[in-house]
C-alpha cells in the first residue's frame, strides 16, 4: 500500500515556548485504518490539527494525497475530513442545514441522497429538523460524523470519537468506520482505550511527548501479546539447564527458570514441561506468569521515554 | 475561487438572519419610527427648514446610516466571532477554501442584512415625511458601499474580540458618537467654525454628507471627496483582513 498522508519531520511550538510536535515522521497508508494512542497532551491533537490546516506547523512538511499541505492546500484539504474532539456545532441551526453548510464549505454541489444515506447510517434522520441544541451528547456527536462525512473524504480523522460516548452509538460507530474502509476510505482515529485500537485499527501508532515512539501492525503488536511467560522460581540455583529440559524454550537465570509459550497455540505444554521438572529433581518453590499487554508495551514505551 | 463555499456560508448566515427575524429587522424599524416620532413630528416641527429640506426629511439619510453602519457592523462582527467562540471555525479552517471566500461570505451576508434593513427604514419615512431622492442611483452607491465597508470593519472586530464584552466595545465607543456627530441629524453648517474644523477629521461625516447629498443635491463636503473618504476606508478595511489572514492572527495557531 502507498502511503496516503505523509508527514516529514514536522514541528510545531507554541508562542509560549512550549512544543507540542518535535520532529513527527509518519506514513499513513491509504485505505487503512491507524490508531494514535498516546496520553493526554502527547501531540495527538495538534498533529492532526496540524494535517487537516487548522495549526500552522513550525517546520516540517506534510502531503496529502501528494499536495502540500501549505502550498497547494485545497486539493490537500479537499480530501480530508475531521471529527473533531469537542462538540462544536451551531446550536440554533437545524441538523440537515449544518450537515448541507459542511458539504457547501468544502465546494461540494448540493446532493440529498447522499446526505440522507449519511443521516440514516448514523440514525440521525428522524432528528433532521430538530435543532442541534435539542439534541443528546451522543446525537451532537452523531452530526459531527455526519458532517464531516458529507463532502465525502478519502482520509478521515477522528479526533477521540468514543469519549463519553454510549456502547450504542460505539457500536453504530464502529459499523459507520467499516463500511467506510470498505469504500476505500483511510481513517485515523485517536484513543486512550487501548481495547479500541486493537478492536477495530489495522495498525497501530504511539504517540508521547510529541513523538511517534511506534508504529506497528497490530497483528504483529498481537503476536508479542500473545506472548506469555512462566517463571519458575526453583529452591536452589541451577548452573545449566538439565538435558532432559533441553527441548524447552527455557532460560535460567540464577534459580529462575522461565518458559515462554504463546497462549494461542494449541498445546502450552506446561504441564508436560512441570512433569519433566519433577523428573530432572529441581524442587520448585514458587511459579507466576506473565503476560504483556498492549497496555504494558504502551505504558512501558510512555514510561521509557520520560 | 470557491463560488459553492461562498454560498454556503452565505446562505447559513441569512438563515441565522430570518430565524432571528424579530431581533435583526423589528428592532431596528421600531427604533427608527421612534426617532421620527420624537425628532420629526415632536422637534421637528419647532423647527425651521435645514437648508430648505424640513427637519423631518432632513434626518432621514443620517438615521439610515446610523442603523446601516451599526447593524452591518454588529452582524459582520457576531456572524465571525460566533463560530469563533462555539469551536465550529474548525471547520471554516479545515476547509478548501481561502480568506477570500470567507470574508466574501461573512461579509456579504452582513452587508446583505444591512441593505436590507436600510431600505426597510428609509419605506418607513415615507409614512412620516414627503422624500424626493435626486440622484436614485448615487443613492443606492452609497448605500451598497457603506453596508459593505462597515461589514469589513465589523469583521475585524469580529476576528480581534476576545469576548462578548469586547464585541459590544467599537459599535459603542466608536461607531455610534462618530455617527452621531458626523452630521447625522444636523448640517455641519450649523456648527461653530472650530467644530466645523473638527468634524473634517470624522470619517463618517464624509459618508453622511454623500448620502444626503444623493437625496437632496446637497452637500456639507463634494462628493468626490465623499467617494474618496468610502474607498479609503474599504481599502483600510480590506487590507487589514487580507494581513489577518496571513498572519492567522487571532484565528490560526
Amino acid at each position: 500500500m502507498s502511503a496516503i498522508v505523509t508527514v516529514t519531520d514536522l514541528r510545531k511550538s507554541y508562542a509560549g515556548g512550549f512544543e507540542a510536535l518535535s520532529g513527527v515522521n509518519l506514513d499513513i497508508l491509504d485505505g487503512e485504518i491507524l490508531a494514535l494512542l498516546g496520553p493526554n497532551g502527547a501531540g495527538k491533537t495538534t498533529l492532526i490539527s496540524t494535517i487537516c490546516g487548522i495549526t500552522v506547523p513550525t517546520s516540517g512538511s506534510i502531503t496529502v494525497g501528494g499536495h502540500d499541505t501549505q502550498t497547494a492546500y485545497r486539493k490537500a484539504r479537499d480530501l480530508i475530513g475531521l471529527v473533531p474532539q469537542e462538540i462544536n456545532l451551531e446550536p440554533f441551526e437545524t441538523v440537515i442545514n449544518t450537515v448541507r453548510f459542511s458539504r457547501g464549505v468544502f465546494g461540494k454541489p448540493r446532493n440529498d441522497a447522499l446526505i440522507e444515506q449519511i443521516l440514516k447510517d448514523l440514525s440521525l434522520w428522524d432528528k433532521k429538523d430538530n435543532k442541534i441544541m435539542m439534541l443528546s451528547g451522543g446525537m451532537k456527536r452523531r452530526v459531527l460524523i455526519a458532517k464531516a462525512l458529507s463532502h465525502e473524504p478519502r482520509v478521515l480523522f477522528l479526533d477521540e470519537p468514543t469519549a463519553g460516548v454510549d456502547v450504542e452509538l460505539r457500536k453504530d460507530m464502529w459499523e459507520v468506520v467499516a463500511r467506510l474502509k470498505e469504500n476505500g476510505v483511510t481513517i485515523i482515529l485517536t484513543t486512550h482505550y487501548i481495547e479500541e485500537a486493537e478492536a477495530i485499527a489495522d495498525r497501530i501508532g504511539v504517540i508521547s511527548k510529541g513523538q511517534i515512539l511506534l508504529v506497528e501492525d497490530k497483528a504483529a503488536l498481537m503476536a508479542r501479546m500473545g506472548q506469555k511467560q512462566l517463571k519458575i522460581n526453583l529452591t536452589a540455583p541451577v548452573s545449566a539447564i538439565p538435558d532432559s529440559l533441553a527441548a524447552y524454550n527455557l532460560a535460567a537465570e540464577g534459580a529462575t527458570l522461565t518458559y515462554t509459550y504463546d497462549t494461542k497455540g494449541e498445546r502450552t505444554g506446561i504441564t508436560a514441561l512441570l512433569n519433566d521438572l519433577q523428573k530432572a529433581g529441581l524442587q520448585m518453590a514458587d511459579i507466576e506468569t506473565q503476560q504483556s499487554s498492549l497496555e504494558d508495551i504502551f505504558v512501558g514505551l510512555v514510561k521509557e521515554d520520560a | 475561487m470557491n463560488l459553492t463555499a461562498i454560498a454556503a456560508i452565505y446562505r447559513f448566515e441569512m438563515a441565522r438572519f430570518f430565524r432571528t427575524l424579530t431581533q435583526s429587522l423589528v428592532s431596528p424599524v421600531i427604533s427608527t419610527a421612534l426617532y421620527f416620532v420624537v425628532f420629526g413630528a415632536a422637534i421637528g416641527g419647532r423647527m425651521g427648514a435645514v437648508e430648505g429640506v424640513s427637519y423631518g426629511a432632513f434626518i432621514v439619510p443620517g438615521l439610515i446610516m446610523l442603523t446601516v453602519m451599526t447593524q452591518a457592523t454588529s452582524n459582520a462582527s457576531f456572524g465571525i466571532y460566533f463560530p469563533k467562540f462555539i469551536g465550529t471555525i474548525y471547520e471554516l479552517l479545515s476547509a478548501p477554501i481561502s480568506f477570500i471566500e470567507v470574508v466574501i461570505g461573512y461579509v456579504g451576508a452582513a452587508a446583505t442584512k444591512a441593505l436590507i434593513i436600510g431600505l426597510i427604514i428609509l419605506g418607513t419615512s415615507y409614512f412620516f415625511v414627503d422624500i424626493t431622492i435626486a440622484h436614485p442611483m448615487a443613492m443606492i452607491a452609497f448605500l451598497l458601499l457603506t453596508c459593505i465597508s462597515f461589514a469589513l470593519l465589523g469583521f475585524i472586530i469580529g476576528i480581534w474580540a476576545g469576548n462578548f464584552e469586547q464585541l459590544q466595545l467599537i459599535p459603542l465607543l466608536v461607531i455610534t458618537p462618530l455617527v452621531f456627530l458626523g452630521g447625522s441629524f444636523y448640517s455641519t453648517t450649523m456648527l461653530p467654525p472650530v467644530w466645523q474644523t473638527i468634524t473634517l477629521f470624522n470619517p463618517v461625516h464624509y459618508l453622511i454628507s454623500g448620502f444626503r447629498w444623493a437625496f437632496f443635491d446637497q452637500a456639507d463636503v463634494p462628493v468626490g471627496i465623499s467617494l474618496f473618504a468610502i474607498a479609503l476606508f474599504t481599502g483600510i478595511c480590506i487590507a487589514a483582513i487580507a494581513w489577518i489572514f496571513r498572519t492567522g492572527w487571532r484565528i490560526r495557531q
